[in-house]
C-alpha cells in the first residue's frame, strides 16, 4: 500500500517546521487526556507549541454522535507558534463521527489515523455515512492509517484481565503511543502521569502503560504503508530560561495568587459554577499555602455580593463568571463603584446571547464590560492576549483594584482559558512586594473618621477596615456627599461625584504602559489592531503579510478602559486600520467613537478562534483596496 | 479595644433619622443602641449590613461600621464580611420585601449555611419605601396601590420559612416591646450560627395597626403567647388558656390551662417550632420569643479552617510545580 504525497499548507511558513495534530473521539474517549500527555511530551522535547481543546457542552453525549465529538488540537513546531493551527496535518479519528466532523479541516494529503474497529454499522449510521468511508474512495487525497485499534488494544491489555469494556478504555493510550512514535516523543512523562492518575488502581495504570507501549511498538515494528515516516521537528530557538506549559486559566489563577500574595492581602474568591469559567474556581480551591479562601455561592449575585462584603472587610473580593453570570453581577458591580470598594471580576467569555455556545469562544462581552451597568459607571477593563499573559494581567488587575479602590473587569474567553502555550517562568525574586494602605486606628478622642477622604493623586477612597478602632463609618449605594460621605441628594453633588468617578478611572491612563507596536512600523500602511485572545492569529497573519512585502503592523491592546494614553495618536499615524475580533465589531466601534478614525471591522462569531488564513486574507483584501484608492 | 463604659450615645450616629413619625423602626433602633453597650463586645467589631427598604436605612443611624447595600443582597454581603473577618459581629438588617421577596434565595442559603450572623427582619407586611404595595407577608385581601381589589397572593410566615431552611435560632418579637426584643436579640447574638429574628413592626403610613391586637395591652394577653423553653404554653388575661398538641391530627389546639397534656415549650424541637411559628389569629395567639434554638457547626468556623495561609516560598514553588524544562 502506498500513501498519497504529503503537501504543505500555507499556514505553515516555509522557514518553519511545524505540524498540527488533532485527536478526536467520543466525549468519553479520553481525548483531552491524550492531548494533554502529548502536549507535555512535546514541551519536554523542546518544541514550541500551542494547544486548543475543543469539547462539546454535553458531558457524556450518546456514543458515536457527531455532536458529542471531543477534540484536542496542538500545533507544534520549531519556532514562534502562537495559534493551534489553521488546518490539521495529522488527525486521529476514534470513530466515524470524529472523522465526519473533522475531515473538512484537514490539509490535502494529511494523515488520518482511524480505528477500524469503531467503524461499525451503528457508528457509521450515527455519523450519517451510508457506506464505510474506509472502504470506498471518500478518503481519496488523504493518507490513511487504517488500523483496528480496538483489536490491538484488547490484545495488549489482555494479561491484565480487564475485560472487553474496560480494556477498550485504554484505546486512547494505545493511540497516544502510536502518535508519540510518529513524532519521536519520549513516553516517560506520560507513564509517570498514568501512575499518578491511577495511583489507587495500579492494574489500570499498568494496563494503560502497556497500551501506550504497544501503540509505540506498533509504529516501530508493524508493516506500515510506505511513505509514512517519523516527523522530525527541530527544537525551537527560545530565550534561555526555565520553561513550563500553562493554560490561560492556570496562569490567571496563579496571577491572582501572586498579585494578592505580593500585595500582602487576603483574597476571597466567591463564584458560582458556569462553563467555561468554573476551572478558575477549581484551580484556586484548596490552595492552603496561599492567603485565599474560595466560596461557592448560591448564585451569581450572591457571589459578587460576597466578594464586595469581603472587600469592605479588607480582603480583596474576586468573583468570576461567563457572560450570563456577569449580567447578573451588574447591579453588584455598580454598588462597588458607588461605594468605591476594590473588586475583581473575571469574565471568561463564551458564545452568546443567553446560554448561547457555553463551551465555545467569543469576545462579545466587551460592550457589557465597558457599558453594561446602570448609571454612569466607568471601571478599568483589561484583557490578556495569550495564556501566559493571563498571569501578568491578573496581577495587574489586582494592582488596579486595590490601588484605585475600584471594580476591575478582566476579560478572558473560552479559547484563552483552555488553550495552553509554553511559558518562560518569571523569577519570583524580581517581583516587587507591596503593602495595602489601610487607614490606621484612630485615638478615641479623634474626630469621626471621614469615609469620603481620598488619595489626592489616585483619587482612591481611604480603605478603613471594620474592626479598626475609631474608624466606624457607614457606606452605601445612595449617592454620598463629596466632602463627608453622608447621604446626599444635592443636584450639584451628584454631578461632582459622577465627574469624580469618571476622572478617577480616566486617570489610570497615566499609570499603565503606553501602547506599543507588537510587529511592524509605528506609522504608515495598515495597522491590524486586536485585543484579547486573537493575538496569536493576528501575530501570524501580520507576519506572513509582511513576508509578502505588505506594509502591515500589529498593535495589540491590553487596556481597554482607560485606553493607553498614546493610542489615538498612534493609530492616527496609519493609513488604514483593521480590527479583527470575535464579535460584530465592538472594539472597532469603540475606537471610532474615541478617536473619530476610519476603522474597519473584521468580525467572526462561529465559536471558533480566528484562523491565520482568515486574518491574512483580510489583510490582503484591505491592502488591495488601499492600493486601488 | 473599646468596650469599657459604652452608652447608648456611643452607638448613635450624627445622621438625622428619616423614618416617618410613629414608625416602629425608631423603637427597634433605640433598643439596639441600648443593647449593644451591654454585650461587652468591642464597638469597632460591630458591623450592620442592610439591603434596600425602610428598615435598611438602619445602619446609617448606628455609630458602628455599616453598609447599606442593594435590594435583597444583605445576607450575601454579610457573608463576605464574616468570611473575611470572623472576629466581627455581623448584623443583617432587612425587611419582609427585602429579605423574603427579592432576597429570598440569599435568606434561605444563609440559614442553611449557618454563618455566625444575626438577621433582624422587620416585618411590617407591606412595601413602605415604594409607597405601600403588598409584600410577601401581606395578608390575603390587603388593599394596596398594586392590589386595589385586595391581594390574591397568599402570604408566607417568615419564621416558618427560616425553620424550613434549616435555621438553628428562630425567634420573634415586637418593635415596641423593648425589654422582650432586647432579650431576644441578645440571645440571638449569643447563639453561634445564624440567628433569625422576626420583628413585628408597625408601618403607620401604609399598614397601620396590622399588629394592634398583638400589641395592645387590652387584647395582647389573648392574642399572643410568650414562649419560654421548658415552660407550659399558657396565655390569656388570667392565664386560663393553653396550647396542646392533638396527637391524632398532629395540630395544635387551644385548650383550658388546666387541661391534661398542656404543651411545654421545647426550643430544641423544630417540629414544635414550625407549629408555633404558624399560629395566627383569630383562632390562635401569635407566638413570640425564641421558637427554636439548636446549636450546630457554623460555616465560618469550617471555612476558616479551610482558608489558606502564606507559607515561605509558596509562590516560587507554585510556578515550578509540575513539569518544567530548561532552555540553555
Amino acid at each position: 500500500m502506498e500513501l498519497v504525497a504529503e503537501k504543505r499548507d500555507e499556514h505553515h511558513l516555509d522557514a518553519e517546521v511545524g505540524y498540527v495534530v488533532r485527536f478526536a473521539g467520543d466525549s468519553g474517549d479520553g481525548m483531552q487526556l491524550t492531548g494533554a500527555n502529548f502536549t507535555l511530551a512535546t514541551a519536554l522535547s523542546g518544541n514550541d507549541l500551542s494547544t486548543f481543546p475543543d469539547f462539546p457542552a454535553e458531558i457524556r453525549a450518546p456514543v458515536g454522535a457527531t455532536f458529542g465529538v471531543s477534540a484536542f488540537q496542538i500545533y507544534l513546531g520549531s519556532e514562534d507558534i502562537t495559534t493551534a493551527g489553521d488546518a490539521v496535518d495529522v488527525l486521529v479519528a476514534m470513530n466515524p463521527a470524529a472523522l465526519a466532523t473533522n475531515l473538512a479541516n484537514m490539509v490535502d494529503g494529511g494523515l488520518v489515523i482511524v480505528d477500524r474497529g469503531a467503524f461499525t454499522g451503528k457508528n457509521l449510521k450515527k455519523a450519517s455515512y451510508d457506506a464505510n468511508p474506509l472502504d470506498d474512495d471518500s478518503l481519496h487525497g488523504f493518507r490513511v492509517l487504517d488500523i483496528d485499534i480496538s483489536a490491538q488494544v484488547l490484545a495488549a491489555v489482555e494479561p491484565f484481565g480487564l475485560g472487553h469494556k474496560h480494556g477498550l478504555r485504554c484505546k486512547n493510550m494505545w493511540t497516544l503511543g502510536l502518535v508519540m512514535w510518529l513524532f519521536d516523543r519520549d513516553r516517560a512523562a506520560a507513564i509517570k502521569n498514568l501512575r499518578t492518575k491511577f495511583a489507587r488502581k495500579p492494574k489500570i495504570a499498568e494496563a494503560n502503560i502497556a497500551a501506550l507501549n504497544a501503540g509505540h511498538a506498533f509504529g516501530e515494528t508493524a508493516e506500515l504503508p510506505s511513505g509514512l515516516h517519523v516527523y522530525r521537528v527541530p527544537q525551537a530557538r527560545s530565550e534561555p530560561g526555565l520553561y513550563r506549559n500553562i493554560t490561560g486559566t492556570q496562569a490567571l489563577a496563579w496571577g491572582l495568587l501572586a498579585g494578592t500574595e505580593l500585595a500582602g492581602i487576603d483574597m476571597l474568591f466567591a463564584s458560582y459554577p458556569i462553563t467555561p469559567a468554573s476551572n478558575l474556581l477549581h484551580e484556586l480551591s484548596n490552595r492552603r499555602n496561599f492567603r485565599v479562601g474560595t466560596f461557592q455561592a448560591e448564585d451569581e449575585i450572591a457571589a459578587v455580593c460576597t466578594a464586595i462584603g469581603a472587600s469592605f472587610a479588607g480582603s480583596l473580593g474576586v468573583t468570576s463568571s461567563a457572560g450570563p453570570g456577569i449580567a447578573l453581577k451588574s447591579e453588584g458591580m455598580s454598588l462597588a463603584i458607588a461605594t468605591e470598594l476594590p473588586l475583581l471580576v473575571v469574565n471568561t467569555q463564551r458564545g452568546g446571547p443567553s446560554t448561547g455556545l457555553p463551551t465555545k469562544t467569543e469576545q462579545s462581552d466587551l460592550n457589557m464590560a465597558l457599558f453594561g451597568r446602570h448609571g454612569d459607571t466607568p471601571i478599568p477593563v483589561i484583557a490578556p492576549a495569550t495564556p501566559p499573559d493571563c498571569f501578568g494581567m491578573a496581577r495587574e488587575a489586582v494592582r488596579l483594584a486595590i490601588g484605585y479602590m475600584t471594580p476591575v473587569m478582566l476579560l478572558s474567553d473560552g479559547y484563552l482559558a483552555n488553550a495552553s502555550e509554553r511559558w518562560r517562568i518569571p523569577r519570583v525574586d524580581d517581583f516587587e512586594r507591596g503593602e495595602v494602605a489601610y487607614a490606621p486606628p484612630a485615638a478615641p478622642e479623634a474626630a469621626d473618621f471621614n469615609p469620603a477622604s481620598r488619595d489626592p493623586q489616585t483619587l482612591a477612597r481611604t480603605w478603613a477596615r471594620p474592626g479598626t478602632p475609631g474608624l466606624e463609618h457607614r457606606i452605601g449605594g445612595i449617592e454620598s456627599d463629596y466632602d463627608t460621605g453622608d447621604i446626599s441628594y444635592e443636584p450639584a453633588n451628584h454631578q461632582k461625584m459622577t465627574d469624580l468617578r469618571a476622572r478617577k478611572i480616566a486617570g489610570i491612563a497615566a499609570d499603565i504602559p503606553p501602547q506599543e507596536v507588537d510587529q511592524g512600523g509605528g506609522s504608515g500602511g495598515l495597522a491590524v489592531v486586536g485585543w484579547g485572545s486573537t493575538y496569536g492569529a493576528i501575530h501570524q497573519g501580520v507576519k506572513r503579510a509582511r513576508l509578502e512585502g505588505l506594509e502591515v503592523s500589529h498593535i495589540h491592546v491590553r487596556y481597554l478602559n482607560p485606553l493607553p494614553r498614546n493610542l489615538g495618536e498612534l493609530l492616527a499615524g496609519f493609513d488604514a486600520i483593521l480590527v479583527p475580533e470575535m464579535n460584530t465589531g465592538q472594539f472597532a466601534r469603540l475606537l471610532r467613537a474615541e478617536y473619530l478614525l476610519d476603522v474597519e471591522s473584521l468580525g467572526k462569531v462561529s465559536g471558533q478562534p480566528f484562523k491565520i488564513g482568515e486574518i491574512l486574507a483580510a489583510i490582503r483584501g484591505k491592502w488591495a483596496k488601499l492600493e486601488a484608492a | 479595644m473599646t468596650t469599657a463604659n459604652l452608652t447608648l450615645k456611643d452607638f448613635t450616629s450624627d445622621q438625622e433619622v428619616r423614618w416617618c413619625p410613629g414608625c416602629g423602626d425608631y423603637a427597634i433602633l433605640k433598643t439596639m443602641q441600648k443593647l449593644l453597650p451591654t454585650l461587652n463586645r468591642p464597638k469597632e467589631n460591630q458591623v450592620f449590613i442592610s439591603g434596600i427598604g425602610c428598615s435598611s436605612r438602619f445602619p446609617y443611624y448606628m455609630n458602628t461600621y455599616g453598609f447599606h447595600t442593594i435590594h435583597g443582597r444583605a445576607p450575601a454581603v454579610a457573608t463576605g464580611v464574616k468570611l473575611a473577618n470572623p472576629e466581627l459581629d455581623v448584623w443583617v438588617i432587612t425587611g419582609d420585601g427585602d429579605g423574603l421577596s427579592i432576597g429570598g434565595n440569599h435568606m434561605m442559603h444563609s440559614l442553611r449555611r449557618n454563618l455566625d450572623l444575626q438577621i433582624l427582619l422587620f416585618n411590617n407586611e407591606i412595601y413602605g419605601l415604594t409607597k405601600g404595595q403588598y409584600s410577601p407577608t401581606s395578608r390575603l385581601g390587603t388593599r394596596s396601590p398594586s392590589s386595589p381589589a385586595g391581594s390574591i397572593d397568599p402570604p408566607l410566615s417568615p419564621c416558618a420559612v427560616a425553620l424550613g431552611a434549616g435555621g438553628g435560632f428562630i425567634a420573634r418579637s415586637i418593635d415596641t416591646h423593648s425589654k422582650h426584643l432586647a432579650a431576644v436579640i441578645g440571645a440571638g447574638h449569643a447563639h453561634k450560627g445564624t440567628a433569625f429574628i422576626e420583628i413585628l413592626q408597625n408601618c403607620p403610613i401604609y399598614n397601620d395597626g396590622i399588629f394592634e391586637s398583638v400589641k395592645d395591652r387590652e387584647t395582647a394577653a389573648d392574642c399572643r403567647i410568650e414562649v419560654e423553653h421548658g415552660k407550659p404554653l399558657v396565655f390569656g388575661k388570667n392565664s386560663e388558656k393553653a396550647i396542646r398538641l392533638n396527637r391524632d391530627s398532629l395540630a395544635l389546639e387551644v385548650v383550658a390551662a388546666d387541661s391534661a397534656d398542656v404543651l411545654a415549650h421545647d426550643e430544641t424541637n423544630p417540629v414544635i417550632a414550625q407549629l408555633l411559628a404558624a399560629m395566627a389569629g383569630p383562632d390562635f395567639p401569635v407566638a413570640i420569643g425564641v421558637l427554636h434554638r439548636q446549636p450546630k457547626p457554623s460555616f465560618d468556623a469550617a471555612f476558616a479552617s479551610r482558608k489558606g495561609e502564606s507559607t515561605e516560598g509558596n509562590l516560587a514553588a507554585l510556578l515550578l510545580s509540575g513539569n518544567t524544562w530548561v532552555v540553555t
